[in-house]
């Protein structure tokens, strides 16, 4: 299992247009992503669990990643976070 | 054959297959299912169409306008897959043994609900994404389809009439011609023909039966007929007007580039109206000025609530940075009368057309108003924008209405957000009372655009919707004539400008007489645009205008 925390910095947060391209990210691996805010966390393969989680600018997460590919999708994954979010 | 008379309201000749219009059904059967597998089945087909669409929707957003504009679809197709939303479905159907439709209806409204108790307005607005991704299922479970077409072909549209939520929602790449039953020469399926620059014949009664769908029919929109299964004859002669329609096109083609002026030098400016952002590349390709009329009741008709202002904001931008330097005026908000919107919850009225409408709504609703403006002054930083408020009777209301106009500029500027300086302020005049208070009205604006069909209907105390009164609603009447040359002398005695963006202003047996008058402006539908100019170019204004002038008052024209 691998994380990394990120604070987000697009001034919309995590609406429906990153969260869209956030989902399709992350189909690209093998691994269980879950995105963390708080108490609250979720599958970010569930595009609109993601949305509900009103994600905002300057809001911090905890990325999670597990599974066979988790080595090069968490760094790709926070790579990814770093350039869109 | 089989050969119908209706009224034709736009010209040109068309052939195609006859299809009728699919409305969807306001209600949704909800019943207890047997077997939940099948019916699990049912919703699994739906919804691999529904993606299947939506990925098509998005290829197509893509080539024409990019990566961003495919994303939406890509969202919604994603939404359409979300694991929690399937499990839901699935839940109600396996559980509560629900059918497909109602499983999905239910779940929509779940998710909606969750967006829409969200503190954020945008994550709000996403409830319509929700709605917006489960009525394309339910369509599909309850075979109707999206947008009223489902053709490989292009078709002759046939419907009793069409609302105007619907006529923005067609896909218009489909649609070769229009005919209606009912309908009006100013109904919103005339308006959207004459946009688009194709045929449309209305009032045909129950004379066209379903039965005819998909047969081959010929449709004139300069005499009104439509054909069915046409004779050689009748065919090789309506096909023969439609190479000539072609011809006078490629005629009026090289008009492209010339200016609007008269053999004697006197100038007029050729404007077009349009009821969307997707009307732009046909303003252009017509070679018209700006946009003289922009009528912004799409955005509202389009939504299933109040449009926001980032939404509003973005339309605007497109229209006004896809016209580059060239004048755009957007007409606020213009509900009421014939265009109703659910979601407004407007009272039922006996006497619509003289009720709570237009600028009257938006006065008596400021946030609503507010929020429209803030959109507009934010797009004004991406081109020429000039505002004009509809329905006006009164100074107060103009003073009220640019009040907020400078409330939202003190606004915008102390949240830093940029806004151009250069925003023209007019209003329409469509009452008499606008008319009779031009003289005082025009010291509060910078132009006037008179709408003379409800100009028209108001000074003639004529209802233009009642197919009943047709000789009674007559536009050229000379106190609609004589209105608008004392419109245009109080308002160049002050400065201001005077257009026209009725259908009026597209009437070429009324050229003559407007450029007498002083018009300054003719917004017309795009394919208006090239004739109007030729017959410009063709008046020598100096000759007719005593005569003309005349006419107004003389003893036999007062009718």
């Amino acid at each position: 299992m691998k994380s990394f925390e990120y604070t987000i910095t697009d001034p919309v947060g995590i609406h429906a247009r990153p969260a869209g391209i956030l989902v399709k990210e992350i189909k690209k691996y093998a691994s269980t992503v879950t995105v963390a805010k708080g108490e609250k966390s979720v599958n970010a393969l569930k595009l609109m669990a993601l949305m509900g989680m009103g994600i905002k600018q300057g809001d911090t997460v905890k990325v999670t990643v597990e599974g066979a590919d988790e080595d090069t999708a968490a760094a790709e994954i926070e790579a990814f976070f770093k350039a869109n979010l | 054959m089989i050969s119908i008379q209706g009224k034709g309201v736009s010209t040109g000749v068309a052939i195609g297959p006859l299809y009728y219009y699919q409305r969807a059904k306001s209600t949704i059967r909800r019943y207890e299912v047997e077997n939940t597998e099948a019916e699990w089945e049912r919703f699994k087909a739906a919804q691999a169409k529904a993606i299947e669409q939506l990925s098509e929707l998005a290829e197509k957003a893509r080539e024409e306008a990019g990566d961003e504009a495919a994303m939406l679809f890509e969202t919604h197709q994603m939404m359409a897959e979300d694991l929690d939303y399937e499990e839901a479905i699935q839940g109600l159907i396996n559980d509560n043994k629900l059918n497909a439709e109602a499983a999905v209806t239910d779940t929509a409204a779940q998710f909606a609900e969750m967006f829409a108790s969200m503190d954020d307005a945008y994550m709000q607005a996403r409830a319509a994404d929700v709605k917006d991704v489960s009525g394309r299922i339910i369509g599909i479970l309850t075979g109707v389809v999206q947008g009223g077409i489902d053709s490989p072909v292009p078709v002759i549209l046939a419907a009793d009439d069409l609302a105007p939520s619907e006529t923005v929602q067609l896909d218009k790449s489909k649609i070769l011609g229009f005919i209606t039953e009912g309908g009006s020469g100013s109904s919103h399926t005339a308006i959207l023909a004459r946009t688009m620059g194709i045929p449309a014949i209305i009032g045909v009664g129950d004379q066209l039966k379903p039965e005819y769908e998909g047969r081959e029919v010929i449709i004139d929109g300069s005499t009104g007929n439509v054909v069915v299964d046409a004779d050689e004859a009748t065919k090789s002669y309506l096909l023969k007007k439609l190479e000539e329609q072609k011809k006078t096109q490629e005629m009026l083609n090289l008009l492209k580039g010339q200016p609007n002026v008269t053999k004697d030098g006197q100038s007029v400016r050729i404007y077009c109206n349009i009821g969307s952002p997707d009307d732009v590349p046909a303003v252009l390709s017509n070679d018209a000025g700006g946009v003289g009329l922009f009528r912004s009741e799409f955005l509202y008709l389009n939504c299933d609530d109040y449009p926001t202002e980032d939404y509003q904001f973005e339309a605007y931008k497109k229209v006004l940075s896809d016209m580059g330097d060239k004048e755009v005026i957007i007409r606020t908000l213009d509900i009421g009368a014939d265009k109703q919107i659910g979601y407004f919850d407007l009272p039922h009225e006996e006497n619509p057309a003289m009720g709570n409408r237009a600028l009257r709504i938006c006065l008596n609703r400021p946030e609503i108003f507010h929020t429209q403006l803030r959109a507009l002054y934010r797009a004004s930083a991406f081109g020429h924008l000039g505002i004009m408020f509809p329905m006006v009777t009164s100074v107060w209301e103009v003073k009220e209405a640019k009040k907020m106009c400078e409330r939202v500029k003190a606004e915008l500027n102390a949240e830093g957000k940029p806004f151009s300086s250069d925003v023209s302020i007019g209003i329409m005049i469509e009452t008499p009372a606008a008319v009779l208070m031009s003289d005082r009205l025009a010291k509060e604006v910078d132009f006037f655009s008179c709408g003379t069909n409800d100009l028209t209907q108001y000074t003639l105390a004529c209802d233009r919707q009642n197919a009943d009164l047709g000789r009674f609603y007559n536009p050229h009447h000379p106190a609609v004539l004589r209105a608008l040359k004392m419109v245009c002398d109080n308002a160049h005695k002050n400065g201001v400008w005077v257009g026209i963006c009725g259908e009026l202003g597209a009437d070429l047996e009324l050229t003559e007489t407007f450029l007498s008058i002083g018009i300054d402006e003719l917004s017309v539908s795009p394919r208006a645009v090239l004739p109007l100019r030729q017959k410009v170019r063709e008046t020598t204004v100096a000759d007719v205008r005593e005569k003309l002038v005349g006419d107004l008052l003389s003893d036999e024209n007062a009718i």
